[in-house]
């Protein structure tokens, strides 16, 4: 219900929403969990196991109950937090893992066979028979796990990734927080102050506590806009500092229109954020946890921390007749604030046996309270004394165990944390995080007053180390009264008590686990699901271990906590994936003949990060093939363009840079011509095969080196280690210039006829033999051109700069049209290469060496070279290897498919048996059949040999003969012609 | 993780590209002997703590680094061009 007078909620601002269909007002200013609690909801979820109501247990992101799913079809969102979720005005929550609804919920059946559901259920359960595990048992656990669901549609919201640099990252915007970045501030450091509530201030927005003189509330909402007026302070709320990483980088998850309904079009649902600051200040607070008692997980028993909040923050009074029940001094508060604000309390219950009353009410010292009535919302609970036993009737129960410094994030780079028996809870160990300040609660210091001076030293002592000057600041007048407590994690008795509502772990389960000697931490965490799901355990984590340490006879500091990990809190997928969605998957590198082909109707096909065209379909052609066949005539008979700027290519300059090639390449360039190409063959340090390509010398000490289209980053960064890290004496320089040309190949016996009229000067056989090259005039443009052919056929390539490529590529395709060609794509470039038995990376695939594909004499003998030494390895130089050869079909099935294995005559198709592979195939319309690549076994030597290939995953086997690789034109006159 | 390249700054490691240890700049001669090839190949040290090791910053300067990390912690002892230690 509302309290009149209470709370920081804007009352002339009336918002309508809807939880499960009812309609329900509320006021900007509210959460879903305060408006709910303003309308007497109290049961808003079931739990994950056994199906059982629950409430509204926190104020904050901890929440492990009040999971709701927001937004229909692709724009759901599952799981929630009630207690983050800003209302606003039509907002439609659904209650979630509930069926048919969420009163009536039928698998609230695992409730009353929860004792054959205990610790170790799955394992013990789901082991046998084997064969119930994929038809029995997982479906069933699919089906029952889980708690909200997607709507297995694409995401329809939008994500950015985003980064920021700072100082100073101070994490948490309380009491410390905003000292913190006061002082930073002050001292003209560049500081970023985050805080993942809507609202700045921390637990001053839910306390009635003043900080010099004025309420708490209005004192950080004075400071908040003190810290926006400055020009070196950036304020991110709604900012959750998900996880510290190496080298001073942070997380971070905004939830930028949550708040705001519907996303507006074009704009951004959730951006994540890497922070990366040279110093950080974590103000994280603390999280209240919870005391273990019979049924303590009735929906209207809370957090009193929370109850607090509720009623300062929100104006909402979570119940009429309220109950406390504590082991420390903090939830007395509650008690007040409650009276004051005119609320019955029906009685405290004090675990201490010194408890003392802060004011006029009720107090029972020396009790606890052992149970509590009321499924769907608390009735009553029964409280033990020293005396007896009494029942007391209530709609509310606060309850505080005591608080946890929120010690996450200090955990993330492997830190373990340290137990404080004064707090009777784990504090930050100091030095966890390089470069991290702790201050504040976060840090065991619970009073008001220290945590503002917490914020100011943790400050100072950031700017020392910045060297910075500390600016002198006055620490503002506050509570300090100390924070007595004495540990109760459970009360003794019979029935379930809760310890991990999320996973509905009770106190019994964590005993059973030590029982069965799943005593370290970390197995009994792994087998109750103690801290797991999306809470991660955040209010009950040390009482568990508490506990399993109890259990155990060790302590706690022995038992250890289990790993924080990042994130603190969940993170869609969704926005750690920001912009890599459809397209933003992988960057699209296009050719300037891209628009030209895609015109012709040519299907683009990834190579690497490239498009290029697949083939260019004429009207009447119904298949590749068809058109494949066509495109490889052409060149065959006439004259093709394709385009080859995907190709890497190099530019090499310096006096050194022959010594350079003799290096990197197996054999030798220093002796070639200028105006001349020669084919190169390049090692790895290892003696297998890196790379081919041709490089063409332009002038004395000027190469342009080709590479693989697969292989060009890697030949690039290659040449940069040998300059750089191999041979930095050499005076020599490389750089990339694959996208500042655009190369095309003209190849087919009408290729010179096609350049000729083109170029200011004629093309012959006698300037222009094969494998030559050269500057050329293309229509006023400068460009090169090479005399090499990758088709067999006679051929060039000639590129010009890229800006010209487009329009290059036009006019050569119209030329060739005219003559009887025209443009070709990759698959014919495919069958044309294969004819002639050139390599790819489908047969150099990082496994052969020179020998394998018949290239040892091109290991030069006379000079050192990457992997020159070690190709010479007995395992590298021996018979045996697999070595390439060209395959054609010799039995009744003529298809050859590349990755078939083959196999010797009379064996077993087995891996063992295996003789080899096929690497390439291609209908040959040249030669009218299929033909292959592959290696075989010693190969080289069994040409004529018949073995059977068999392609077990497509079904396909047949016999083939092994033959030389070069299957047209083996003597290359039609090249060289 | 961060790296300060000399020449570009401190910069995301997901800028550079891990080559592995630092053995790799003392190229053995071509007669050095099987032991030495295989060694600056092969063997390499595995140490949980400082380890000498090599970087391209490939999304940037395209400079090769010789970097000294602490493999257990990730903190950066120090960074050099590799082209200025091989001088």
């Amino acid at each position: 219900m509302r309290v009149e007078g209470k709370g920081l909620i804007d009352r002339t601002q009336r918002l309508s929403f809807r939880f499960d269909g009812t309609i329900y007002r509320g006021f900007a200013g509210d959460t879903l969990a305060s408006a709910l609690l303003a309308n007497d909801v109290r049961h808003v979820a079931r739990s994950f196991k056994y199906h059982r109501p629950r409430g509204i247990l926190t104020a904050g992101s901890e929440e492990p109950n009040a999971l709701v799913t927001i937004g229909e079809d692709g724009a759901t969102d599952p799981n929630v937090r009630a207690t983050v979720q800003e209302l606003y005005e039509g907002l439609e929550a659904r209650s979630q893992n509930a069926w048919p609804s969420l009163g009536f919920d039928l698998l609230v059946i695992n409730d009353l066979a929860a004792p054959f559901l205990g610790a170790g259920f799955y394992y013990k359960t789901f082991m046998w028979p084997r064969a119930f595990w994929e038809k029995v048992y997982e479906p069933f656990i699919r089906r029952a796990a889980g708690l909200g669901a997607l709507s297995g549609e694409k995401d329809a919201d939008h994500y950015e990734k985003a980064y920021a640099f700072c100082d100073v990252l101070v994490i948490g915007a309380g009491p410390s927080g905003l000292m913190a970045a006061w002082t930073a501030g002050q001292a003209g450091a560049q500081v970023i102050l985050v805080d993942e509530d809507s609202l700045m201030g921390g637990r001053l927005n839910a306390e009635t506590l003043t900080v010099d003189g004025t309420p708490g509330a209005d004192w950080a909402d004075d400071m908040v806009s003190k810290l926006a007026a400055m020009d070196n302070v950036r304020l991110m709320p709604r900012v959750t500092v998900t996880g510290a990483h190496d080298g001073g980088t942070f997380g971070a998850l905004e939830r930028v229109a949550h708040h705001a309904g519907a996303v507006p079009k074009g704009g951004v649902k959730e951006t994540f954020w890497r922070i990366v600051a040279k110093r950080s200040i974590l103000a994280a607070g603390a999280i209240e946890r919870h005391i273990a008692f019979r049924n303590n997980d009735r929906p209207g028993i809370m957090a009193a921390g929370a109850v607090r909040t509720y009623l300062n923050r929100f104006g909402v009074s979570p119940g009429k007749a309220v109950t406390i029940f504590a082991n420390n001094d903090d939830a007395h508060r509650t008690a007040m604030d409650l009276q004051d604000a005119g609320v019955h309390i029906a009685a405290v219950i004090d675990s201490r046996k010194d408890a003392q009353a802060l004011g006029d009410y009720r107090l029972m010292q020396s009790a606890v309270v052992a149970g509590a009535d009321g499924r769907r919302g608390l009735e009553a609970i029964r409280v033990q004394t020293a005396s007896g036993s009494e029942k007391i009737a209530t709609d509310c129960l606060a309850v505080s165990g005591g608080w946890n410094p929120t010690v996450h994030m200090t955990c993330h780079m492997n830190g373990r944390p340290t137990w404080d028996e004064g707090i009777a809870s784990f504090v930050p160990t100091p030095g966890a995080i390089p470069g991290m300040e702790t201050a504040g609660a976060c840090n065991g210091a619970f009073s008001t007053a220290a945590c503002l001076a917490a914020g100011v030293a943790a400050a100072k002592t950031t700017l020392e180390v910045l060297g910075l000057a500390a600016p002198d600041i006055d620490i503002p007048q506050a509570d300090d009264s100390p924070y007595a407590i004495e540990p109760l994690w459970a009360v003794p008795g019979n029935g379930r008590a809760w310890l991990d509502f999320q996973n509905d772990v009770s106190v019994k389960d964590v005993k059973q686990a030590a029982q069965e000697n799943f005593a370290s931490v970390e197995h009994m965490k792994r087998y109750t699901t103690q801290g797991m799901a999306t809470d991660q355990g955040k209010n009950s984590n040390v009482a568990a271990l508490a506990l399993l340490a109890d259990a155990t006879g060790r302590g706690i500091p022995e038992t250890g906590t289990t790993t924080f990990r990042p994130p603190y809190t969940p993170v869609a997928l969704a926005a750690l994936g920001a912009g890599a969605q459809g397209k933003g998957f992988a960057p699209e590198r296009k050719t300037t003949s891209h628009a030209a082909s895609v015109a012709a109707g040519a299907p683009m096909i990834e190579a690497g990060l490239w498009y290029r065209p697949s083939y260019f379909p004429l009207r009447d052609e119904k298949t590749w093939r068809q058109s494949c066949d066509r495109e490889v005539g052409w060149v065959r008979s006439a004259v093709g363009i394709c385009d080859v700027s995907t190709l890497g290519k190099i530019d090499i300059q310096g006096p050194d840079a022959a010594k350079l090639l003799d290096f990197v390449y197996t054999n030798t360039f220093s002796t070639l011509k200028e105006n001349r190409v020669r084919y190169g063959l390049m090692l790895r340090e290892d003696g297998l095969v890196m790379d081919d390509g041709t490089t063409a010398r332009l002038g004395e000490n000027h190469y342009v080196m080709t590479t693989t289209t697969a292989a060009a980053g890697q030949v690039m960064r290659h040449l940069e280690f040998v300059t750089q890290a191999l041979h930095p004496e050499w005076d020599v320089r490389i750089m990339s210039v694959t996208e500042q040309w655009a190369q095309f190949a003209v190849a087919g016996p009408q290729s010179r006829e096609l350049l000729n009229g083109l170029f200011d000067d004629t093309i012959d056989d006698s300037k222009w033999p094969f494998m030559s090259c050269g500057l050329v005039t293309v229509q006023g443009v400068k460009g090169r051109l090479f005399r090499i052919s990758f088709s067999g056929e006679h051929a060039y390539e000639l590129a010009v700069p890229s800006r010209y490529g487009d329009s290059l590529f036009r006019l050569l395709v119209a030329r060739a049209e005219a003559l009887g060609g025209g443009a070709y794509g990759m698959e014919a470039l495919n069958v044309l290469r294969i004819e002639k038995g050139f390599i790819t990376h489908a047969e150099i695939d990082g496994r052969v060496t020179a020998q394998d594909i018949g290239m040892e004499r091109m290991l030069s003998k006379k000079k050192d070279f990457i992997g020159a030494t070690m190709a010479q390895r007995p395992g590298l130089t021996e018979t045996g290897r697999a070595q390439l050869v060209g395959l054609k079909p010799a039995g009744p099935v003529k298809q050859l498919t590349a990755g078939a294995h083959i196999y010797a005559d009379g064996q077993e198709p087995v891996a063992e048996r295996d003789q080899g592979y096929v690497t390439s195939v291609g209908f040959s319309p040249t030669l009218g059949h299929f033909i292959g690549l592959g290696f075989v076994t010693d190969g080289l030597s069994r040409h004529g040999d018949v073995l059977n290939m068999v392609d077990h995953v497509r079904g396909i086997q047949t016999r083939v003969e092994l033959c030389d690789p070069v299957f047209f034109d083996p003597k290359g006159e039609r090249t060289r012609g | 993780m961060r790296l300060r390249c000399p020449i570009c700054g401190a910069r995301d490691r997901r800028e550079f590209y891990y080559q592995g240890s630092a053995v790799m700049l003392d190229r053995p001669g071509p007669d050095a002997g099987e032991v030495a090839w295989d060694d600056y190949l092969h063997l390499r040290e595995n140490p949980a703590g400082d380890l000498e090791e090599l970087w391209s910053h490939d999304a940037g300067c395209g400079a090769w680094l010789k970097v000294t990390r602490n493999v257990s912690t990730h903190e950066i002892k120090s960074v050099e061009l590799a082209r200025e230690v091989k001088r």
